[in-house]
């Protein structure tokens, strides 16, 4: 995204589609965002795969902590033709982290949103597969949010099965 | 829930067994419909990996077989996750470089390009043209390196053995070269936030050049043994094809996306660290099967060794790492003479350098595909966020559309073809 | 011509049993002896094709790594999946070792010698249906790489045993007819008989499309690249032999080797005139059994190469052309023989 304007207008064009949804418009180092309301994230990236962004490179979360709401998904999108970048942003809080799911505009949110399910702890609402991908599927706790500490991680070996392991549950 | 049977007097079973045997592992084997009418078919399970000799690392898929043909298949992926983005937000700046490059472990130039890229992009930090055409050079004799080993290894499952050794000869000359001017063959942590680590040493343009020269030619030897053994062509031609538009709705790119016939190469649409400078070509595939992707990666390997040579042909005077004290390291001599050098070297090597707040997405052509890092900075020294988007992660989702009712000599080829890297998958 | 009417051809000497017996002990000390040097030179072969030393610490050029080899092998726990069929899971290398070596008693390494005055064969025994013994061993030998794949309760091996029954079937019918060339031409089935009928040609040259069908056949049938689908190590991590370990996996190992062996001695019994030499030249008869090893020795490096050289094919790909290919052409090489020799005679 080259300038403040094209953001505005763009931002413009998707707030004229789905009314309500544009929260917030960012443009920094040349990079734009658009924060959505999260419940408006279907249309939204509907309206901005009609408008052009055709390809959605990544979804990531990031844990905004200690600011509220925490918890963000970023959609990367791509418009292949016009070569353009836009970024797409929802924010949810830790308690009521659910977001509607987007495999079903591009099947290649499937891994991405479980990776951030896994990782963060956003439902996403309708994901064909919500399972953990990266962490073992006994895992407690999303591991990438800001207060779950690192280390102290235990290893079970079989010799000491019996010591208990359980993980300590995180509030 | 699954409970096995103890024998009598067995120790009672830890809290951890019994969490672990809670686990419902019934949506990983979802019965197929339409398949198996009783007698005449019978669907057989078969758990290929994390230890399997194909599965480019521990990778694990649940493949369902009818006879020998493919009907469903599950990656289950996380075997070698460690945390590597939870690691760099430890770090600061500098010292996460090391870490995110371990990442995608075929592709370190990049894993560390796309990082340093997204810091600059946070830091509006202009890098200098030296180092601009150091880290192409460097990043395309990555590339190469990272084909060779995908030609190895693919060629190896599709047992012709002997390209392994032919392709990691020429690796090693690669490794040899990087040695020469990074100090490590792998994981070489040689870009810098701002440029590279030091100038590359007397000697090593010579050795690149030659190795450039030579490497197409190597090409030509790999394609005279490969492209007219009519077993190999009979594997590939039209094994597995997918198109373009279900490619691009997989979020598949790279040379998967190009064997299907889109030219959709970052370094040509959306030019960094000078790219825009180098006269070279993007092969493209047409129908998008295992062959296109061959051969595409195999032409790759001489548009790379193309883009090298202009670039030691092109390679600027100047300095190799950007002359913004506050982010680079002072030359080592400034630090006898001068007291605000010596005073940024103390800050830069205790604390690192502040970022200002912001996101920012790199993304760059990595030999998989698009390869972006996610970088938040809360204007401390330390990123609040990492995310590699890593090409090879995205790719995978497309092995169940490329592979279904496909045989399971195909289903390996194939995977090999995708060319995914569990080091970048997992992360 | 000969008469089939006995299971033996006739000989017109006689052998005492004690002569059977050493002549047996001596051709499976020396077919043993010979499997570690094939395997040594498979290995440093396959290192030099690929750019690489090979094998190269044990011993002199390390020649004793197949020693080293034994003894790690068997010095390794035998162990077995709790899922597999214990006695069969045992018995099944044994029955490829046996079916392996036993094919090995009709290979005739020479021509009858005058051993301190007694008239020795230099072969195990002269039957008068030598193709048909080794085709019958051939499938037995069948049974212990299917039923090794199918007792070890494992998937992979029991995909690989799968294969491994619908290939070797597929393939015998090939190689069978590919011999009946021969045997039409030679108009006999005693294979020493066969050796003396190409006192003027070898076969290889009239039967040059039976050379190449049996060839390519018998790639199959010893499972070496590129047919190497039953313990396609990509696919199918070892195929039926993914379970097996130590002195068992030695025993397949081994049976593997042997196989090579005999499918090399039969094509050099076969179509290269077995113990003879080109242009009239006549050594002395102890040089025969020399003779035909160097021979099969050239068969045995044209399968390391292949192997070096060949990607491996797909399962049904392998069966197309077996079925679709091989066999039409060797059933044709057997037509046009049959009437050339009609015409001629």
């Amino acid at each position: 995204m080259p300038d403040q304007t094209g953001l505005e207008l763009l931002a413009q064009t998707v707030g004229d589609a789905v009314p309500d949804s544009v929260l917030r418009t960012v443009h920094f180092r040349g990079q734009g965002t658009i924060e959505v309301a999260p419940g408006a994230i279907n249309d939204v990236l509907q309206a901005l795969k009609g408008a052009g962004f055709r390809a959605l490179s990544s979804v990531h979360g990031v844990d905004y902590y200690p600011e509220e709401p925490r918890l963000g998904v970023i959609y990367e999108l791509l418009d292949m033709t016009a070569l353009d970048r836009v970024r797409v942003k929802v924010r949810v809080t830790a308690d009521e982290p659910t977001v509607p799911s987007v495999t079903p505009l591009w099947p290649t949110a499937n891994h991405q949103e479980r990776e951030v399910f896994d990782m963060f702890g956003v439902v996403f609402d309708g994901h064909p597969d919500p399972r953990r991908i990266l962490m073992p599927e006994d895992y407690q706790g999303h591991p990438q949010r800001r207060d779950f500490p690192i280390g102290g991680e235990p290893v079970l070996f079989t010799k000491d099965q019996d010591t208990d392991y359980t993980p300590k549950v995180r509030a | 829930m699954s409970t096995v049977d103890r024998p009598a007097g067995a120790p009672a079973k830890s809290a951890y067994r019994q969490m672990e045997e809670s686990i419902d592992l019934s949506t990983m084997e979802q019965p197929l419909t339409g398949y198996g009418d009783g007698a005449s078919h019978e669907l057989l399970t078969l758990n290929m990996g994390p230890h399997h000799p194909a599965t480019h690392g521990v990778l694990r898929l649940i493949v369902t077989l009818d006879g020998e043909i493919v009907r469903d298949l599950k990656p289950i992926i996380g075997y070698v996750h460690t945390g590597i983005e939870k690691t760099a937000e430890q770090k600061a700046y500098w010292k996460a470089i090391p870490v995110v490059e371990r990442m995608d472990y075929l592709a370190y130039f990049f894993n560390s390009y796309a990082f340093c890229g997204a810091v600059e992009t946070l830091l509006d930090c202009e890098v200098p043209k030296r180092a601009q055409y150091l880290r192409v050079i460097h990043m395309e004799l990555n590339r190469i390196m990272s084909h060779l080993v995908w030609l190895g290894t693919s060629a190896l499952d599709l047992g012709a053995m002997s390209m392994f050794w032919y392709c990691f000869r020429e690796r090693e000359a690669i490794l040899d070269l990087f040695e020469y001017s990074t100090g490590q063959r792998m994981h070489t942590r040689y870009f810098q936030v701002g440029g590279v680590m030091e100038d590359i040493p007397a000697g090593w343009a010579a050795k690149v050049k030659e190795f450039a020269e030579k490497m197409p030619t190597r090409v030509d030897q790999y394609g005279a043994l490969l492209n007219k053994n009519e077993i190999l062509l009979q594997r590939l031609r039209g094994v597995c094809p997918l198109g373009e538009a279900e490619l691009l709705e997989l979020g598949v790119t790279g040379p998967l996306l190009r064997a299907a016939g889109n030219p959709w190469d970052l370094r040509k649409a959306m030019p960094y660290s000078s790219y825009e400078d180098f006269d070279f070509q993007i092969p493209v595939g047409t129908t998008g099967d295992n062959y296109d992707r061959y051969a595409c990666r195999l032409q790759e390997l001489k548009e790379s060794s193309k883009i090298i040579l202009q670039a030691l042909e092109g390679l600027p005077e100047g300095p190799h790492i950007t002359g913004d004290r506050k982010i680079s390291l002072p030359p080592r001599h400034e630090l006898a003479t001068s007291m605000e050098a010596l005073i940024h070297h103390f800050k830069l090597v205790t604390e690192g350098f502040r970022v200002p707040e912001g996101e920012a997405y790199f993304p760059i052509e990595g030999p998989r595909g698009e390869l972006g890092c996610f970088v938040r900075s809360d204007g401390s020294s330390k990123p609040a966020r990492v995310h590699m988007r890593d090409p090879s992660f995205v790719n995978l989702q497309a092995t169940a559309p490329m592979c279904k009712d496909a045989y399971i000599a195909d289903l390996i080829a194939t995977l090999a073809m995708i060319d995914p890297v569990l080091g970048g998958i997992d992360r | 011509m000969n008469t089939l009417s006995g299971p033996l051809a006739e000989v017109s000497y006689y052998e005492p049993w004690w002569i059977q017996i050493i002549k047996a002990i001596v051709i499976f000390a020396v077919i043993l002896q010979v499997q570690p040097i094939i395997i040594v030179g498979e290995r440093k072969g396959l290192g030099r094709f690929q750019g690489r030393y090979g094998p190269n610490r044990v011993g002199p050029f390390g020649l004793a790594t197949p020693l080293a080899d034994i003894i790690k092998l068997a010095t390794k726990e035998q162990f077995r999946p709790d899922s597999s069929i214990g006695w069969m899971f045992a018995l099944a290398p044994v029955i490829s070792c046996v079916t392996a070596i036993g094919a090995i008693a009709i290979i005739p390494f020479g021509d009858t010698q005058d051993i301190f005055g007694t008239p020795v064969g230099l072969y195990g025994i002269d039957v008068s249906i030598g193709p048909l013994f080794v085709f019958a061993m051939g499938a037995v030998a069948f049974y212990g790489i299917m039923l090794g794949g199918f007792s070890s309760g494992s998937k992979y091996s029991f995909l690989g045993s799968m294969r491994a029954a619908a290939q070797l079937i597929s393939y015998e019918v090939s190689q069978g007819l590919a011999l009946v060339g021969v045997v039409m031409t030679a108009q006999t089935l005693s294979l020493t008989e066969i050796v003396h009928a190409q006192q003027g040609m070898w076969y290889i040259v009239p039967q040059f499309a039976g050379f190449l069908i049996f060839l390519t056949a018998s790639f199959a049938e010893t499972n070496r690249a590129p047919f190497d689908l039953v313990e396609a190590d990509a696919e199918l991590v070892g195929g039926y032999f993914t379970e097996y370990g130590g002195t068992r996996f030695t025993a397949y190992l081994f049976a593997e080797y042997i196989n090579m062996c005999v499918v090399s001695l039969i094509c050099v019994t076969v179509f290269l005139g077995g113990w003879l030499l080109p242009f009239g030249i006549h050594p002395p008869g102890w040089v025969d059994p020399f003779i035909v090893l160097g021979k099969a020795g050239l068969f045995i490096f044209f399968f390391i190469w292949v192997r070096a050289t060949l990607p491996r094919l797909r399962y049904d790909q392998l069966m197309s052309f077996g079925w679709k290919i091989l066999l039409p052409l060797a059933t044709l090489n057997t037509l046009v023989t049959a009437i050339i020799i009609v015409a001629t005679d």
